[in-house]
């Protein structure tokens, strides 16, 4: 069997069911393979970034591993940004990049680059293979690391003359890496440790990260947030892992989260932060974080631990587990739930207190559409049942304060990098593994921008994709930061250009509609909803409108400019 | 906090992409590295790495964390908190040797036990074998004789068995 028919191969036994990607000469062997092999679907973008956000979209609404495609040289740099947001993300894909032949490698040969040493700091971990025999296994171990412990992504960099070489493909069912053991059970002395600071807690509070998504433990934070009474606030990352209109909910904490959420945090007396990695995004001013507070920490790496704040009881396990083994203590003490909601009524008073001084909110204007407004309209009218993925920016952070995320896996956004130009192409990725969900892009004019070229991608797979672009002429965020900040001084952040984004989607072969009032948001979002085809919606919302509550950078989570 | 020199011992895949990782590793986290020894072990699938490092409890301890983390690494030994453990570095010394300071080179040689490994008229190269301070002391005290050229290997490290059962 050559090299590339072993990849096919092994596309299979990983029941690999769609790949991304872009051909070129040091992956023609692999393309020829696939022509042969139409099983596995290829989804060909217009630029290998897109093929890395779409595998990572793919991945995040599925839990499945996305498997990207490319060439050497280009192809590869090409997927730089792609891997670093799924990284930061901690996102399982496995990246194959084609290689100039071994014997050229070092030469400075047509097209290539050193694509293991440019990866090496962005992937968990990355493979050049050398060798045909090496060729299975250096597979298997790839998927199997982007997809076990804490996830993320893995880079195969495989050499022409490897694709044509002949070997033999003994694939293993299964691997060891005696140098990769990730552990999943959580020590129980831990566990116990951490139920009786719950149970000593006065204040406590919930704090759920992405990691509760990715290792599947929403189902027990709600049953343990639930069963001991306990106020929950998420990461960006985290939102879905705790349904947003339930009434413990806080909302998202940090620079942007909610009033409620960070007094809560501050004034709390025991934290337990669930797969979330204390990102300064989130902490404000590290040393003013939860400062008296006993923090529990869960988090299946132990680098997150201890990393960025003190806690008080690490727990080094997959989420899942952990908290499972707390609620067998639960169930064991069998305190009522009664008895919880007794212990916490005053501490909910408290934050009760909080909600109604400062709630999520802003000011409605008759002759502006305001882009929290739209978000509203878009949680009403698809009941919260969407999968929404956002781009970077503003609209990122009203998608994240407007959107009441129901389920885990509902919000594809890239909180680690912050990229622009990801929410599109990962909409896509979105959509394919989910075909009967309702698929929605929340986008800023800057940047959809930045990927646009997948607008191909998407009518040529006749994907029905939303985009909404929240308009505002803007590089709304960094103005933001420029107004409040710089004393208005407005740096190159106004397009004088835009695009007319209706002819735009139109040109691709999709449908484009423009609003610029209040009163259309409704109808036309109704209908755009119900449309089955790919629709660009270009929403113009009030131009210097801004995303509040803002804990400014540095400060304090309770110093929050609130409008 | 308090910062201390640590002396990590470090089993390695001995695959082409470990030690760019290492070294990445600790460029990118903005870690220090006083000094890194490699060499390869028995098992000829495995390299040893002697990295001697410097910063306080909480740094050290996501440096030893953040190597675990790397896939290819097999093992993390903190040595210097075993504090039963053997360190090693080795220097050659090339300095001046002509007539009038022999003497004295000899005498540093006898006390410190170095051995002198290549004559020429005008110079001997010298080597030596110690911890940091020893060497350091040689050093010293041939810098007034003049030194022309050092080479050192920086620290390579052992743990000590237990003497009773
Ligand atoms: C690739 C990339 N370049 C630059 C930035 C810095 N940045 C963050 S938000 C932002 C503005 C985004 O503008 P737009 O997409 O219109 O969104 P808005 O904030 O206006 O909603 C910029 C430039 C980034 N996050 N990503
Ligand atoms: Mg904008």
């Amino acid at each position: 069997m050559t090299g590339a028919q072993m990849i096919i191969e092994a596309l299979k036994k990983e029941r690999i069911e769609v790949i991304f990607g872009y051909p070129g000469g040091a992956v023609i062997d692999i393309y020829d393979e696939l022509y042969k092999n139409p099983e596995i679907k290829h989804v060909l973008v217009r630029h290998e970034q897109g093929a890395a956000h779409a595998a990572d979209g793919y991945a995040r609404s599925t839990g499945k591993v996305g498997v990207v495609l490319v060439t050497s040289g280009p192809g590869s740099t090409n997927t730089v940004t792609g891997i670093a947001t799924a990284y930061m993300d901690s996102i399982p894909i496995v990246v194959l990049t084609g290689q100039v032949p071994t014997k050229l490698i070092g030469n400075d040969a047509f097209q290539e680059v050193d694509t293991t040493g440019i990866t090496r700091p962005i992937t968990k971990h990355n493979f050049l293979i050398k060798r045909i025999e090496d060729l299975p296994k250096i597979l298997k171990s790839a998927f199997y690391i982007a997809s076990t412990g804490r996830p993320g992504p893995v880079v195969v960099d495989i050499p022409k003359d490897i694709q044509q070489a002949k070997g033999e493909f003994n694939y293993p069912d299964e691997i060891e890496l005696r140098s990769y053991n990730p552990v999943y059970e959580p020590h129980v002395k831990q566990i116990e440790k951490a139920y009786s600071l719950l149970e000593q807690a006065e204040r406590p509070v919930l704090l759920l990260g992405g990691g509760v998504i990715s290792s599947g433990a929403s189902p027990e934070a709600i049953k343990l947030a639930e069963l001991l009474n306990l106020p929950v606030t998420m990461t960006l990352m985290g939102l879905g892992s705790f349904p947003g209109e339930h009434e413990q909910s806080l909302g998202m904490l940090g620079m942007h989260g909610t009033y409620y959420a960070n007094m809560a945090v501050a004034n709390c007396d025991v934290l337990l932060a669930v797969g979330a990695r204390f990102d300064d995004r989130v902490t404000g001013k590290v040393d003013a974080f939860a400062p008296g507070a006993k923090i529990i920490h869960i988090d299946i790496d132990p680098t997150s631990i201890q990393k960025n704040v003190k806690v008080h009881v690490p727990i080094v396990a997959d989420c899942k587990r952990a908290l499972t083994r707390i609620l067998e203590i639960v169930r064991r003490v069998k305190k009522p739930k009664r008895y919880w909601k007794e212990r916490f009524k005053e501490w909910w008073e408290q934050i009760d207190i909080w909600r109604k001084r400062y709630p999520l909110s802003y000011k409605k204007d008759p002759n502006y559409i305001k882009p929290q407004f739209v978000i509203e309209k878009l949680y009403e009218f698809t009941k919260g049942e969407a999968i929404i993925a956002t781009e970077v920016g503003q609209n990122q952070m009203w998608a994240a304060q407007y959107y009441k995320f129901k389920y885990p896996r509902t919000l594809i956004t890239s909180g680690g990098l912050g990229t622009m130009g990801f929410g599109f192409p990962a909409s896509i990725g979105a959509q394919i593994g989910n075909p009967d969900k309702l698929v929605i892009d929340v986008a800023g004019d800057g940047s959809i921008q930045m990927n646009i070229q997948e607008l191909a991608t998407a009518v040529e797979q006749k994907l029905p994709i939303k985009i909404i672009i929240l308009n505002n002429g803007y590089l709304g965020m960094v103005r933001q930061w420029q107004g409040l900040f710089y004393g208005k001084r407005y740096s190159q952040v106004k397009f004088h250009i835009l695009p007319d984004f209706v002819k735009l989607a139109e040109a691709y072969g999709a449908v484009g509609m423009k609003i610029t009032r209040p009163e259309e948001v409704e109808p036309v979002l109704k209908k755009v909803l119900n449309m089955n085809s790919l629709v660009i919606l270009d929403v113009h919302i009030a131009s210097e409108e801004n995303v509040f509550p803002m804990v400014p950078a540095g400060k304090s989570t309770t110093e929050m400019i609130l409008v | 906090m308090e910062e201390k020199r640590h002396t990590l011992s470090v089993l390695v895949e001995n695959t082409p992409g470990a030690l760019a990782r290492i070294a990445g590793l600790f460029s990118g986290r903005g870690f220090n590295i006083d000094s890194l020894c490699v060499a390869e072990t028995l098992d000829l699938t495995l390299s040893h790495l002697t990295l001697v490092t410097h910063g306080d409890e909480f740094i050290v301890e996501q440096i030893i964390k953040q190597l675990r983390r790397l896939i290819d690494v097999y093992k993390v030994v903190n040595v210097t908190e075993e504090k039963k453990y053997v360190e090693r570095e080795m220097a050659l010394i090339k300095v001046r040797a002509e007539k009038e300071y022999r003497e004295e080179i000899f005498r540093i040689c006898e006390i410190f036990r170095c051995k002198i490994v290549d004559v020429s008229p005008r110079s001997y190269i010298i080597e030596v074998t110690g911890d940091r301070e020893k060497l350091q002391a040689v050093i010293e005290l041939l810098k007034p004789i003049g030194i022309k050229e050092i080479a050192r290997t920086g620290t390579i490290a052992i743990k000590r068995e237990k003497k009773s059962p």
